[in-house]
């Protein structure tokens, strides 16, 4: 009872702070962030002194099993939800403004703009899709290869709804034009304070996990997911270390300046690319393609080999971000060649997870999600490859600022980062809820051509539009000035964006499917449908020879 | 090594020592797993994950 009244005072204090901060904010967005904190703070509260066991409640309506597993599946499951739930809003965003750059009548106001909306689409997929598919697989994958429960379960709760607070912050900050114009670290420094104690959060509760292990061995896929975290926190700290001009407002200036803080952003930047969106998503390739496919990863060496290469490399390849521009040039240079050296294990790691199948190709036939994480390890070998392609400064002279990068991008991010996470979560589904199987595994089929469709319309027109951009921008005439307008450039790549919003419509669609099949696992429902595969059964041909009287 | 000011200080050490240091820790790190005698230690953690059937029910 006195811990319920302390909780309850605690909350009550941050109710009388955000209260206190809404009335004396500088401006509309912090007053609005402190409204999100002070309508927090009242549902602690409530929840707090309340009788009712709300818990119980959402867990009922989640319909999670009641026999209680071996390991704490809770935060797993709402992690799997939030997953599902998230990967829509940030589809519908990026679909909204790809449709905005062709038919730019789509832009509402001051807050629905292309500029706004932008960032939203990105962190909405990257942080909250892409980062509650990683704490829920990392909880998951954590404690069965360490045969633990989770250490901290309360703190392992708090990450997760922490890590919900700070993704609708950051989101409603995006629409009411509060950035600090970072890439894919737009939220300003309140919000930055705000993960960075979820993400410390975050690795305790990691850390003292695999404290926790029953295995002497700590298997390969936690040493990705530890590197994320301490590497995102690391980068994280350091990009968004700035001035904020008042306490009560969402208005801060970088503690860098000029080239510095370029470089700053960019070594953060391509550092979220690989810190965030491949060494933790090849964790989920390490447990969950040998899991689905019955059989130990190809290689275990390799597997070593691919991660410390990983750690090593990356880290310098941020500069090709900033190729022909004030950095200077050996720094440009030392971007590229580790970019370039980058290949090679990043290779060996996509070979050490399709060799994974060797002796059981025939899995991708018969078993879809085995299918979606060949194609997305498929998409994680093209995307390195290109990306590396891309940091020659010869290339990048032609692709950058173009649509190229674009589409680079979400050939990693659909065929990578997509796949394989919602093959994850149809792996995770059923499992933890106690289901069968999936409700439908031919929905999965159709979620994965839906998915392959779309990347190809969208990487296909990308590429069109990034070259006959580039091309466009640097044709000059013989009278030595530039041939083509801006204006005209854009002009040419109205098909090009046609076809891209509708390579979106159908990894959307696919998506929708997949919440529909969750949604109904969940339920516990099953649908009455022939398998995928099935071995032939031929009635005539099985009969006994029965030898024929000569006549 | 002249260090009359931070920057040549750090790119001295990043030019030679802290170079050589990092190139033979990651030598070594990658080099680890492949000596003859951790060929069962390796079969056995990537096993580690197949061993428990039903998935902790």
């Amino acid at each position: 009872m006195e811990n319920a009244l302390a909780r309850a005072g605690l909350w009550y204090t941050l109710l009388v702070i955000a209260i206190v901060a809404v009335a004396g904010a500088h401006d509309v967005g912090f007053a609005v962030h402190m409204w999100i904190v002070a309508g927090v703070a009242v549902i602690g509260l409530i929840a707090t002194l309340s009788r009712y066991d709300y818990n119980a409640a959402a867990n009922r309506i989640l319909r999670a099993p009641n026999d209680p597993s071996r390991y704490d599946d809770e935060p797993v499951r709402w992690g799997v939800i939030a997953t599902v739930f998230w990967s829509i809003v940030g589809l519908f965003a990026g679909l909204w403004i790809a449709l905005q750059l062709r038919f730019p009548e789509l832009n509402f106001g001051e807050y629905a703009t292309f500029g706004r909306l932008r960032p939203l689409h990105t962190s909405a997929v990257i942080f909250a899709f892409g980062g509650n598919a990683l704490i829920a697989t990392s909880y998951y994958v954590v404690q069965r290869t360490c045969r633990a429960r989770l250490a901290f379960p309360r703190l392992a709760r708090f990450v997760f709804w922490g890590y919900q607070l700070f993704i609708v912050l950051a989101a409603s900050g995006y629409v009411l034009g509060v950035t600090q114009s970072r890439e894919y670290a737009e939220p300003e420094w309140y919000v930055d304070l705000w993960l960075t104690i979820v993400w410390i959060a975050y690795l305790i509760v990691f850390v003292g996990t695999l404290l926790r292990r029953s295995e002497p061995h700590i298997y390969v896929a936690n040493w990705f997911y530890l590197s994320f975290i301490i590497t995102i926190a690391m980068l994280h700290i350091i990009n968004n270390l700035a001035v904020p001009v008042s306490f009560l407002g969402s208005r801060s200036y970088s503690a860098f300046a000029g080239v510095q803080d370029a470089l700053v952003q960019w070594w953060y930047g391509h550092n979220a690319v690989a810190f965030f969106l491949t060494v933790p998503f090849l964790a989920m390739m390490y447990y969950f393609v040998p899991k689905q496919a019955e059989r130990p990863i190809y290689s275990y060496r390799l597997s070593i080999l691919h991660f410390w290469s990983l750690i090593f490399l990356y880290i310098w390849a941020g500069p090709h971000h900033l190729h022909y521009t004030a950095l200077p040039d050996w720094a440009q240079t030392l971007g590229m060649v580790f970019s370039v050296i980058l290949w090679m294990p990043s290779w060996g790691g996509m070979i050490n997870g399709l060799m994974t199948l060797n002796g059981a190709w025939d899995k991708i036939r018969t078993d879809p999600i085995i299918r979606m994480m060949v194609a997305a390890l498929a998409f994680y070998g093209m995307a390195t490859f290109e990306g590396p392609m891309l940091s020659i400064k010869a290339v990048n002279s032609l692709s950058h600022y173009t649509d190229w990068t674009i589409g680079h991008v979400h050939a990693g991010a659909l065929g990578w980062n997509g796949l394989i996470t919602f093959a994850a979560v149809y792996f995770l589904t059923p499992r933890l809820w106690k289901r069968e199987r999936l409700y439908s595994l031919r929905w999965v089929n159709w979620h994965f051509w839906l998915s392959m469709l779309g990347i190809a319309l969208y990487a296909g027109s990308m590429w069109v539009a990034g070259i006959t951009q580039g091309l466009m921008w640097r044709e000059y005439g013989a009278d030595g000035y530039l041939v083509n307008s801006f204006a005209e450039t854009i002009s040419a790549l109205m098909p090009m964006y046609l076809m891209r919003a509708a390579g979106g419509v159908f990894y959307l669609a696919g998506a929708v499917l997949m919440v529909a099949n969750v949604w109904l696992t969940i339920a516990g429902k099953v649908r009455d449908e022939a398998p995928m595969s099935d071995a032939k059964y031929d009635p005539q041909a099985d009969r006994p020879i029965v030898a024929e009287p000569a006549e | 090594m002249s260090d009359h000011s931070t920057y040549e200080a750090l790119r001295q050490l990043a030019d030679s020592w802290g170079l050589l240091g990092m190139v033979i820790a990651f030598l070594v790190l990658v080099a680890w797993p492949f000596r003859p005698s951790a060929r069962d230690r390796n079969r056995d953690a990537a096993n580690i994950i197949l061993k428990d059937e039903s998935d902790g029910d």
